[in-house]
């Protein structure tokens, strides 16, 4: 199949489309409203539904709805639009709709700014809304990744009847790169008869299905809350992913980043090996369920000396990496944020000074 | 001799958990007796607000989903919008929709959203205890305006039916009450109108309902009556506020 240079934000729309999704609801936010503009356009073609809400408090809660009566459904936003819609989402996981939701991230907190940043780290693998939810959350790294990962959030949204994050940096949504959309990615939106409100009349039985997240009696509430926490630790258990660079050998460091980010470290890292310093990566493909195991080995092999962090963020993974790790070896963390991205060469220089310290 | 008075099919067998002269379930009564005459309740959605009526899917025999305070609107659109011959309605409380909801019903209704709203005005927040609401009257006492509303310090009661009429999308917008069989005649058709425009997928449909809450209002029922008839009923008047344009022959 033909590969086709498109911008991010114009494959993630696309991606979706490809993968049997044929409902769109969003409010313009910079760096990603070209997926709203590419999917007005482009849903009236494919017989799909496209709608600007009035923000993205409404935006949340027609995906909500749509989710809620059995529809494949999906909405982009960036970093505030997130936070508005993170309401939304803690109902939307409580009544456990699947739906996916592209987080394309700028610079935070407030306002921010609109260049690309991980600062919603946090935000996507810790909750975001109130109460104890968690989304799966998927970091691509390359514009092909975010179309395979887009493809791919909707059987597994449903799989979980759980939301789907895609968390990708400004960069992932700006930059252009040569795509295809993989035909076996195409999938059929499950059966939902059993819970959502798709109308009495239209399925067999004749009882109402309601789509709801009230418990008022605390053993339900707390049963609930355990039935979420089954999915969960299912996820933990079966949806890991990530990728691992040059770590056949030795090596006396290990990177951990994710994203655009992990692009930077990959050319630091053969750069370094160029100099004889050997460095591996692990690169979690999924943040939550985060690849703990592996970066724990990873981190406790012979001759490693030291773990480092390197996020567009002031932070926020390094915590994860550190849980993860147990002590096997120390961890650090570099990282910038606002628009600023970490260059090669001042990575080459952080991890050489970190090891002499 | 035949049943001459039954419980709707689109109604449970439930006690109901709503307070002694409380309007609610007169409102659900009449919703219900219009999806059996519509004969859509196969085909009915209804949305529960925050409020009291959250638990209305307890007592209503068709799908519900249960939204967040004030955003029915939204999650009607949703539905709407992907399930276009789903019969979706919304039933929402003063506090919900004309306060936290203020955003989501008015862009509903701009865009002309072909679903129902039902809209319960009791003047107060319900659920959460008798707070003030935006429709609650001027110098009425709530747990927050203990003193009674003070219009100079948190404005007039917003009259909603009038607000959206405002709007120039083609819509039903209409004004009716439940306090006694007169009006809850004249709000039985309104409901069965706001219904059928919907079913035509002419317009979105709202229907306000002035209502009543004795508990909050610290009345009895009988006074909570007389209450909503000579002050709610004076300052919010019932009547058509717009109504679409009829339809031209074919």
């Amino acid at each position: 199949m033909g590969k086709v240079l498109m911008k991010g934000n114009e494959a993630i729309g696309e991606a979706a489309i490809r993968a049997g999704c044929l409902n769109y609801f969003a409010y313009p936010i910079t760096p990603q409203s070209e997926v709203a503009e590419y999917l007005a356009r482009r849903m009236p073609e494919v017989g799909g539904v496209f709608l600007q809400g009035e923000s993205e408090v409404a935006v949340g809660y027609m995906i909500f709805g749509a989710a809620g009566c059995g529809a494949r459904v999906f909405t982009t936003s960036s970093s505030p639009g997130i936070s508005l819609m993170s309401e939304a989402l803690s109902y939307i996981t409580c009544a456990q709709c699947p739906a996916v939701f592209v987080n394309i991230m700028r610079g935070g907190p407030g306002l921010g700014g609109i260049l690309p940043s991980q600062g919603d780290y946090f935000q996507a693998t810790k909750g975001g809304g109130h109460g104890d939810y968690r989304l799966l959350v998927m970091a691509p790294a390359s514009v092909q990744e975010a179309v395979e990962m887009v493809m791919a959030a909707f059987p597994l949204a449903e799989k979980y009847r759980n939301p789907v994050m895609i968390l990708g940096d400004g960069l992932i949504g700006q930059m252009m790169e040569p795509v295809a959309f993989p035909e076996d990615l195409l999938s059929e939106p499950a059966n939902k008869d059993d819970w959502a409100t798709t109308g009495i009349g239209n399925r067999s039985g004749d009882t109402p299905n309601v789509v709801k997240s009230l418990f008022l009696d605390p053993v339900q509430l707390n049963n609930h809350n355990l039935l979420l926490k089954a999915k969960y630790d299912r996820m933990r258990r079966d949806e890991v992913r990530y990728e691992a660079y040059n770590m056949d050998g030795d090596y006396r460091v290990l990177i951990v980043s994710y994203g655009t980010m992990s692009r930077v470290c990959r050319t630091a890292i053969d750069s370094l090996k160029e100099e004889g310093l050997e460095v591996a990566m692990i690169r979690p493909q999924t943040l939550f369920p985060f690849p703990e195991k592996a970066i724990r080995e990873a981190a406790g092999k012979e001759g490693c000396r030291l773990a480092v962090s390197i996020e567009m963020s002031m932070g926020q993974m390094v915590e994860d990496v550190e849980r993860s790790i147990q002590g096997r070896c120390p961890v650090e963390w570099y990282g910038k944020c606002g628009g600023e991205v970490p260059t090669p060469e001042e990575i080459v220089d952080v991890v050489r000074s970190m090891l002499q310290k | 001799m035949g049943k001459t008075f039954t419980r709707p099919e689109a109604l449970k067998d439930q006690h109901t958990h709503y307070c002694p002269g409380c309007t609610h379930g007169v409102i659900h009564r009449l919703v219900a007796e219009v999806i059996d005459e519509l004969g859509i309740r196969g085909r009915t959605v209804g949305i529960a607000p925050v409020g009291c009526a959250v638990l209305a899917y307890n007592y209503f025999n068709v799908d519900f989903q249960e939204a967040a305070h004030g955003r029915a609107p939204a999650m009607a659109t949703g539905i709407k919008r992907v399930r276009p011959d789903l019969m979706v309605f919304t039933y929402q409380g003063d506090g919900d929709l004309a306060s936290i909801g203020m955003g989501e019903i008015i862009h509903a209704a701009n865009r002309g959203e072909k679903f129902t709203t039902i809209f319960v005005n009791n003047a107060v927040y319900g659920m959460t205890g008798g707070q003030m609401a935006p429709t609650t009257m001027p110098d009425q006492r709530t747990t927050t305006s203990p003193f009674g509303r003070d219009v100079q310090d948190v404005g007039m009661p917003v009259k909603m039916a009038e607000l959206l009429a405002a709007l120039q999308t083609p819509a039903y917008i209409t004004r009716q009450s439940v306090i006694k069989p007169k009006y809850i005649n004249r709000a039985k058709k309104a409901i069965h109108k706001a219904f059928s425009y919907q079913m035509e997928g002419r317009c979105f449909s709202f229907v306000e309902v002035v209502s009543t809450c004795p508990t909050n209002w610290g009345m009895t029922p009988l006074d909570a009556i007389e209450w909503t008839e000579n002050t709610l009923l004076s300052y919010y008047q019932l009547g058509d506020y717009k109504t679409p344009e009829p339809r031209e022959e074919a």
